[in-house]
């Protein structure tokens, strides 16, 4: 049976994770050089047009069509049997196309997060390419085996409200990824080239926040209570972190800045992400408080002695903060929030904790091996990388022959 | 007094400060400007619209140094900005007539350092 207040809660979320991808763009043009601003529009964008396509006409098919094994297989090929009638085993009250739809735009940002890690130095040709293998081989395989009908983490008993390790963790690592295979941007000898334009940054922290209620309210696939508990868990740890970011700013370097309030803010919508339909609102709070601490230790700390070059820190702000949220959900799971879900460790279920802990771990480690297989093969027959003097102008104009901002007139 | 006029690239700032430094030249003023030299610039499309000649970015440095820091500071530049590809830039030197320090108001060669 169809619900009209059902259905219309999720066809707006998807409008809200939809934006997400621009507010991202924005987020991450905001940090680069300005010689580098439309490149990561651009790559946004044609993210946002090329797996508009790729989900409709296969994507949904290998992650979501029943099966058991790699992926879901081609049985729903360009929707072929994918109606206007709820398919009730993944949401009994929407039409099924628009729990597809929600989920193309999932399928979206995930690549998209990528982007920060080999930002102002990978060839557009090869990104596009690089793309759709990775959303191919490795985004629509583990999103089966998480969310999809006969997936094994998701028969394992694994908790993932809204995708943290599908999205986060998983995208997270193939930044790490990506950063160590294309290495380092040229001439920079150390120094961190300073963002180009921090209210952009905020202005795609803004948009981020507001899309993540659909992400994660959206998430319930229903106009229900489990929506709004989604939603409030959300906006607390993204209040909650974004303070704690501030505050040690402050303590660790004597003024807070807007850049590492807004970073707070992201780190904790992130680490929330799992955990929105399964805690209740003080866990939220630590989660949120907590994660800006690993978070801050990533970039800050940890990043500069490795001397790895994610540009805009995808591994630092999502792989981290998506592994703290997918534990967390593990110890702080709580049935009195959601029946559906389990107990974690605190209320006295630590195998839900170990549950989460190989959920993780499998994430992390296909995704990291299938992420260098793909970016080498890449690299092997297109070349990842720009040549130096492409670099030293920047990809806008050597990319795409247009440029962001005019100095005369 | 001279004054020198050097114009780079952007992407060499950061290595000719170190280079200046080094020198013992602390005190540059830096400015964006757009230019073309040999290198004819570049070509932009805008809805398949081709625009031919371009400008490219390019980093103005203004120096004023005393005569027995000419050579050095020259030097520094090119150490820094040198990378053997069309599109380097140019160091032009001037005389220079005064120079005052507002703070202080002295004048001449004491004023520039």
């Amino acid at each position: 049976m169809i619900n009209t207040g059902d259905t219309a809660w999720v066809l707006i979320s998807s409008a809200l994770v939809m934006l997400m991808t621009p507010g991202l763009a924005f987020f991450y043009g905001g940090m680069v050089r300005r010689k580098n601003m439309l490149s990561i529009l651009m790559q946004c964008f044609i993210i946002l047009a090329a797996l508009s396509l790729q989900w409709v006409l296969f994507g949904y098919s290998l992650a979501f069509a029943p099966a058991k094994g790699f992926w879901g297989g081609f049985n729903w090929f360009a929707l072929k049997g994918v109606g206007l009638e709820p398919y009730a085993d993944y949401a009994a009250t929407i039409p099924h196309q628009a729990f597809m739809i929600f989920q193309a735009m999932f399928a979206i940002i995930t690549p998209a997060l990528i982007i920060g890690a080999f930002a102002e130095r990978m060839k557009f040709s090869a990104f596009l390419v690089f793309t759709l293998l990775w959303a191919t081989f490795v985004y629509d395989p583990i999103c089966h085996w998480v969310w999809g009908i006969g997936g094994w983490l998701r028969n394992l008993g694994a908790l993932d409200f809204a995708g943290g390790t599908v999205v986060h963790i998983n995208a997270g690592i193939a930044a790490l990824v990506t950063a160590l295979v294309i290495g380092k941007r040229r001439n920079l000898e150390g120094r961190t080239p300073s963002p180009h334009n921090l209210p952009f940054v905020v202005i795609g922290t803004a948009l981020l926040w507001f899309g993540w209620f659909g992400f994660n309210a959206g998430s319930a696939l229903a106009a229900n209570g489990l929506a709004v508990n989604a939603f409030v868990v959300t906006n607390t740890a993204a209040a909650a972190a974004a303070l704690s970011w501030a505050f040690i700013e402050w303590m660790h370097n004597g003024k807070p800045t807007m850049f590492g309030t807004a970073s707070g803010a992201v780190a904790g919508l992130v680490a929330i992400t799992p955990a929105a339909g399964f805690v209740s609102v003080v866990p939220a709070m630590i989660i949120g408080i907590l994660v800006s601490v690993f978070c801050f230790m990533a970039v800050s700390v940890i990043k500069p002695k490795l001397g790895y070059d994610d540009s805009l820190d995808a591994f630092g702000v999502h792989c981290i903060g998506g592994i703290w949220g997918a534990l967390a959900t593990g110890l702080f799971a709580s049935k009195s929030v959601n029946s559906a879900g389990a107990n974690g460790l605190i209320f006295g279920n630590p195998k839900q904790f170990l549950v989460q802990l190989t959920a993780v771990a499998v994430t992390l480690i296909y995704s990291l091996v299938a992420s260098v297989i793909i970016y080498k093969l890449v690299d092997f027959f297109i070349g990842v990388r720009v040549n130096e003097k492409e670099e030293a102008m920047g990809l806008d104009l050597t990319q795409h022959r247009e440029r962001a901002y005019t100095i005369l007139e | 007094m001279k004054l020198i006029i050097a114009i780079i690239q952007p992407y060499k700032l950061e290595e000719v400060k170190e280079e200046l430094y080094k020198a013992g030249v602390n005190l540059i003023t830096v400015s964006e400007v757009l230019g073309h030299g040999r290198q004819k610039g570049v070509t932009e499309v805008y809805r398949g619209v081709k625009e031919t000649g371009n400008l490219l970015r390019k980093i103005r440095l203004e120096i004023a140094v005393n005569e027995n820091f000419l050579e050095s500071a020259v030097n520094a530049i090119v150490k820094g900005a040198k990378s053997g590809e069309t599109g380097d830039g140019k160091i032009f030197v001037l005389d220079l007539k005064e120079c005052v320090r507002i703070r202080t108001e002295e004048r001449g060669s004491v004023a520039i350092g």
